[in-house]
């Protein structure tokens, strides 16, 4: 905590609450994210991860509290080119359907662009720029359907970097990726964490993932069990139980 | 063929509308809203009955209640979580009921109506040719103008939303154009065509695409050569022009069709040859 002291946070979340219907599945959510942050959201299925990030980032509304990007009430946002997101649904795109891996990347420019957003001949080299640094310009031409889920979550990444943005949102990003390719996508995001100083904010049931790459860890559970650096996370008493492999039960009782 | 007056006004107009319509066809498709230009067919037939009931403009009331429910079908479909192809059966459900009950309150099928149903493309007239252009060029440009965005919404409307695209607004665009292009080209060329239009040319185009330019250029080759194809024999053989443009469009479907079936034949051997 004590490097960030003085910086605005990027993201601020203020006592939100959040229910689908009458069903609570926010409750009494206050939490901020710091620039250079490695967050990592855990928390048992269901218990509210993917709902609190479309808060953060405005696709659904908090029925109270409110959402800060970069100081800016997220109803208001519009620097959208400074925020990547990759969703959880990326793996499961429609095969069929007729993008090709560079049409993809492409849709990410579009934050940056004013009325008309066409995209032009010079946005090729960030298009091209983006797919390296995931490793994957060699299939820019391929169709996305005609790949493996791994490959698409790159091309999902690429999109989400092309722009260059101050904060990468990822959403179970590895789901389904295979040992091999999860770490070099980890070694990926630490890179452009590190290197790059871009923000990240990643979902995972990997609790490897925590331990070896995260420095601030938050755990759902409808209401924030958990939030503190991960060496806070490790010396509690709480990671001997999650080492155990009982992490659901560990976030209830903190 | 083409010496006669008859024949380049069906050309032109006939390649416009099918322009419009391949173009927006594929954007309904991965939509999942194929069937919206069917769905939207009847609901005008409804609507043409009222106009004539009422005694305004049966164009001007199809185009309202059209409008109206393609943003009915929207809505539905996203705020009380009907899927899009209930939401359609219900509104042109609504719209023939009320149609055959206006009709017959009016005293009979009026001669109109079955026009707007089976209109034809050999027998239009000069302003028809004029209105399917000006309504081509116009759903053409606001393609153009917003293809970017729109491609995003169809692939991922979620996040889109986070690259600052509105995506409600551009949902209504798609239904006002598709309204749009289902009166005006059913008044052109009546509903069989206009709906078959929407639907085939696209369907083909997207069994090969490699991409969604690909696709887009695709899919207007085919409407085009359809369109060519289904006069000419329509014309040599003395058959309904509509018809053999459909079923042009149809053979053209199953060729593709079985060009992706092959393909993907192949690749699967290949495949199995590797693995082993
Ligand atoms: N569209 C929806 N309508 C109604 N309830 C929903 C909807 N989406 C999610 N929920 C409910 O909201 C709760 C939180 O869902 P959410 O997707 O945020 O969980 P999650 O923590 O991301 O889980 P997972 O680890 O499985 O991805 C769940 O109980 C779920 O049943
Ligand atoms: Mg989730």
């Amino acid at each position: 905590m004590a490097l960030n002291v003085g910086k605005q946070p990027l993201v601020s979340v203020e006592e939100v609450f959040f229910s689908f219907g009458t069903a609570q599945v926010l409750v009494d959510v206050t939490f901020s994210i710091m620039p250079d942050d490695f967050l990592a959201i855990i928390g048992p299925n269901g218990s509210g991860k993917t709902t609190l990030l479309k808060i953060i980032l405005g696709i659904l509304r908090p029925v109270s509290g409110v959402v800060r990007l970069m100081g800016e009430d997220v109803k208001h946002f519009s620097r959208w080119e400074r925020i990547g997101y990759v969703p959880q649904k990326a793996t499961h795109i429609d095969p069929f359907f007729p993008a090709s891996v560079r049409e993809v990347v492409a849709m990410g420019l579009l934050s940056k662009k004013k009325f008309p957003r066409l995209v032009k001949h010079h946005d090729e080299k960030a298009i091209d720029e983006a797919l390296e640094r995931v490793n994957m310009r060699k299939l820019k031409n391929r169709r996305i359907g005609e790949l493996s889920g791994g490959q698409q979550q790159r091309v999902f990444i690429a999109r989400a970097i092309v722009n260059n943005p101050d904060i990468l949102f990822l959403d179970e990003p590895t789901a389904g990726v295979d040992a091999e390719g999860q770490s070099q996508f980890y070694d990926t995001l630490d890179k452009l964490n590190r290197m790059h100083g871009i923000t990240v904010v990643l979902i995972t049931h990997d609790i490897g993932i925590i331990t070896r790459h995260a420095r601030k860890v938050a755990c759902l559970n409808q209401r924030l069990v958990f939030h503190g650096t991960h060496e806070d996370f490790c010396s509690s008493a709480i990671v001997q139980e999650i080492l155990r492999g009982d992490y659901h039960l560990v976030c209830h009782r903190h | 063929m083409l010496a006669y007056g008859f024949m380049q006004r069906a050309i032109l107009a006939g390649l416009f509308i099918g322009l419009a319509c391949a173009v927006l066809g594929i954007f309904l498709i991965l939509r999942r809203d194929a069937m919206i230009g069917h769905g939207l067919a009847h609901v005008t037939f409804g609507a043409v009955a009222l106009g004539l009931f009422l005694k305004v403009s049966p164009l001007l009331a199809a185009l309202a209640v059209a409008v109206l429910c393609a943003f009915g079908v929207v809505k539905l479909r996203k705020k009380a979580g009907l899927y899009g192809d209930t939401a359609i059966g219900i509104f042109s459900s609504f719209g023939m009921a009320t149609g055959v009950v206006l009709a017959s309150l009016a005293g009979s099928f009026n001669v109109d109506l079955l026009s707007y149903l089976f209109g034809n493309i050999l027998a239009i007239e000069m302003a028809e040719v004029l209105l399917a252009i000006i309504l081509a060029m116009v759903v053409l440009f606001v393609i153009v103008l917003f293809y970017q965005e729109l491609l995003y919404i169809t692939f991922d409307p979620e996040s889109a939303k986070t690259a600052g695209i509105h995506v409600t607004r551009l949902d209504s665009v798609i239904a006002i154009l598709t309204a749009v292009t289902v009166v005006l080209g059913m008044k052109v060329v009546g509903l069989l065509l206009v709906a078959a239009l929407l639907v085939i040319p696209s369907a083909a185009g997207l069994q090969v695409s490699g991409s969604f330019r690909q696709a887009v250029w695709l899919s207007s080759t085919i409407a085009t050569c359809s369109i060519m194809t289904g006069l000419f024999v329509a014309f040599y053989w003395d058959l309904p022009a509509s018809g053999t443009i459909v079923l042009s469009s149809l053979v053209i479907f199953v060729i593709f069709f079985s060009v992706r079936v092959m393909r993907r034949r192949k690749t699967s051997i290949l495949k199995g040859f590797n693995n082993q």
